[in-house]
């Protein structure tokens, strides 16, 4: 009877059923309480919420916060401006690394693939670290920065060491090191399969190698620079270890508020509606990001 | 020509030296006789014997391997079946919805992901009684949630990919459909899922933020405990664990590397020679 069952439909409606029934409990569910929770009212109770009853059913305070108080707007702006700043230089890197990538032979190329993506591997924790280690006033690499400020610079302005540590410029920093392979592994994959005899006849034509760059090269890379750029910009927007660890801690990024006010303040209502918040300006760059990887894979399908 | 490509190996050069000496630096300095985390006061590996003789450090790796293991083998299983269903179900209700699920999780940032779990879970624990605590079994529900997505992303690209013709022989053979995904679909995906089940293991053993939310007194992840100490600045002994953690996964994933070059090669020096063979 179960096996005649199995065999019919049974197994298709198990594939299909336990994932899908997990990730409704285990991902979709919570993620409604928390878009409810954000039109709830902020209790003395445990849990500290009320909904309905004395508690008004909607209650759009939360939200009204968002646009009167300037920690919020300011933290938007600073997890904005950082993630875009980060996803620039990772492209100012990125690319003509991948580029380069294109150009050794073979066997080297297979190793440098490799050491692009063992840092991915290694634990995301430690390399925040190992700049915590480079950054602080006392470390090499800051008297080596230091050094060449105050030789460039007139005497005037000399320092006893650049202040990199908890700053917004050692969060990008740090979030170019360590979503770098982020943006070289998609522009690598798009590069490499561009068609070389097409620069061969520009340079034939007469084109300069920038020129070739340019109006040849630049062009086609399109997709991959958006897909690089939107798989460092979404997780840079969001990021909250990178800045605990050696962010301005008076100016928030927008993790760490959602998490402050969670956690230290405990107004789950306003954690919640700031967290609507960041994902309903994520949806912009998510849907850029799926459109264009829904036409690469389109595109792949048909080759 | 020549110009240009010098300028691209130069930025090459530049950009491993970018990736790797903050860590060979870290690498070095857990060889500092000095207490002062930055200050180099001569050779010494008193820190690894700090380290060894912490109990601490050797209870929080065990869980992270425990919790890494159960919840990515959960994750692979789950995520295969969802990846298989999207790849071969073409129509069934709800599949929009299905593959948003699939899709969501990626892209969510982890602050939410984390606060979103630990509100569900102390709700289920106020008004359902379980799970009573937050710690072992809350972790592994979390991690298996947002692990799984990345294995359906990897075995359903392999499948879209894959050869459907060996699928659709065996149909002719009169396989019915469930042995044909068993004897035919599950060994040709299985490269990608056991890459996915690698994924879901090093995403576990490497996750902070989800972690910290969803555990709870007691249940310290060698990530959480790495986390609570590396929050009050650089330390020595923090040096020499990452020394130790990085050597260890540099060499896996290297070796992993040759061994899959290798293969490679291997297949396509057999490829060859069957093509000559043919000739």
């Amino acid at each position: 009877m179960i096996a005649r069952w199995f065999h019919r439909r049974g197994w298709s409606d198990l594939v299909i059923g336990l994932p899908y029934v997990w990730l409704l409990i285990f991902f979709l569910l919570p993620f409604l309480i928390v878009v409810g929770m954000s039109f709830a009212t902020r209790t003395s109770t445990a849990p500290p919420f009320g909904f309905g009853g004395e508690n008004p059913l909607v209650n759009l305070a939360g939200y009204a916060r968002l646009f009167s108080d300037t920690l919020y707007i300011r933290a938007f702006v600073t997890s904005l401006t950082n993630a875009a700043g980060a996803m620039v230089l990772c492209l100012l890197i990125g690319y003509p690394m991948a580029l380069g990538l294109t150009r050794v032979d073979r066997g080297w190329r297979n190793i440098l693939l490799m050491l692009v993506i063992l840092p991915f591997w290694t634990s995301f924790l430690l390399r925040v670290y190992a700049w915590m280690g480079l950054m602080g006033s006392n470390s090499w690499f800051n008297k080596v920065l230091t050094g060449a400020w105050n030789w460039l610079v007139p005497q005037a302005w000399d320092v006893a060491n650049v202040p990199l540590m908890h700053s917004n410029f050692a969060v990008v920093l740090v979030m170019v090191y360590t979503y770098l392979p982020f943006m070289i592994l998609p522009l690598y994959a798009n590069l490499e399969r561009l068609d070389p005899t097409l620069d061969e006849a520009a340079m034939d034509l007469g084109a300069r190698p920038f020129a070739v760059f340019r109006d040849v090269t630049l062009p086609q890379s399109i997709p991959g620079i958006i897909a690089g750029g939107m798989l460092v910009f979404i997780p840079a927007a969001g990021e909250l270890v990178i800045p605990t660890l050696v962010g301005d801690s008076s100016a928030p990024m927008i993790g760490r508020v959602i998490s402050d006010e969670f956690s230290s303040a405990r107004d789950w209502p306003m954690a919640a509606a700031v967290a609507v918040a960041l994902l309903i300006l994520m949806v912009g760059p998510m849907m850029i990001y799926s459109r264009f990887e829904a036409r690469a894979q389109a595109r792949e399908r048909s080759e | 020509m020549k110009r240009s490509n010098t300028f691209l190996l130069t930025m090459l050069g530049f950009g491993f030296a970018f990736f790797y000496v903050p860590i060979l630096s870290m690498i070095v300095y857990s060889f500092n006789g000095s207490r002062l985390a930055t200050v180099w006061g001569g050779f010494s590996t008193k820190w690894y014997g700090t380290l060894l003789s912490n109990a601490q450090i050797g209870k929080a790796l065990w869980l992270s391997l425990e919790i890494a293991l159960l919840s990515s083998t959960i994750a692979t299983i789950l995520g295969t079946m969802a990846g298989i269903a999207l790849a071969r179900f073409t129509k069934f209700r709800g599949r929009t919805l299905f593959s948003g699920l699939v899709t969501a999780p990626l892209i969510m940032p982890e602050v939410i992901t984390g606060i979103s779990s630990l509100i569900f879970f102390i709700l289920l624990g106020q008004y359902l009684g379980w799970p009573a605590a937050r710690g072992f079994t809350t972790v592994t529900l979390a991690h298996i949630t947002f692990s799984m997505v990345f294995v359906t992303t990897i075995v359903q690209s392999r499948m879209l990919s894959a050869d459907r013709s060996i699928e659709e022989a065996a149909m002719d053979l009169g396989a019915r459909p469930w042995q044909v995904l068993r004897d035919v679909t599950l060994p040709v995906i299985s490269p990608a899922i056991l890459s996915g089940w690698l994924l879901a293991f090093t995403i576990s053993m490497d996750d902070v933020v989800i972690t910290n939310f969803t555990t709870g007194p007691g249940t310290t992840t060698l990530p959480i405990l790495i986390w609570s100490k590396v929050k009050l600045g650089v330390t020595p002994d923090i040096n020499a664990l990452a020394t130790l953690i990085v050597l260890t996964v540099g060499l896996c994933v290297l070796a992993a590397g040759v061994m899959m070059n290798r293969a490679e090669r291997r297949a396509e020096r057999d490829r060859r020679l069957a093509y000559r063979a043919n000739e």
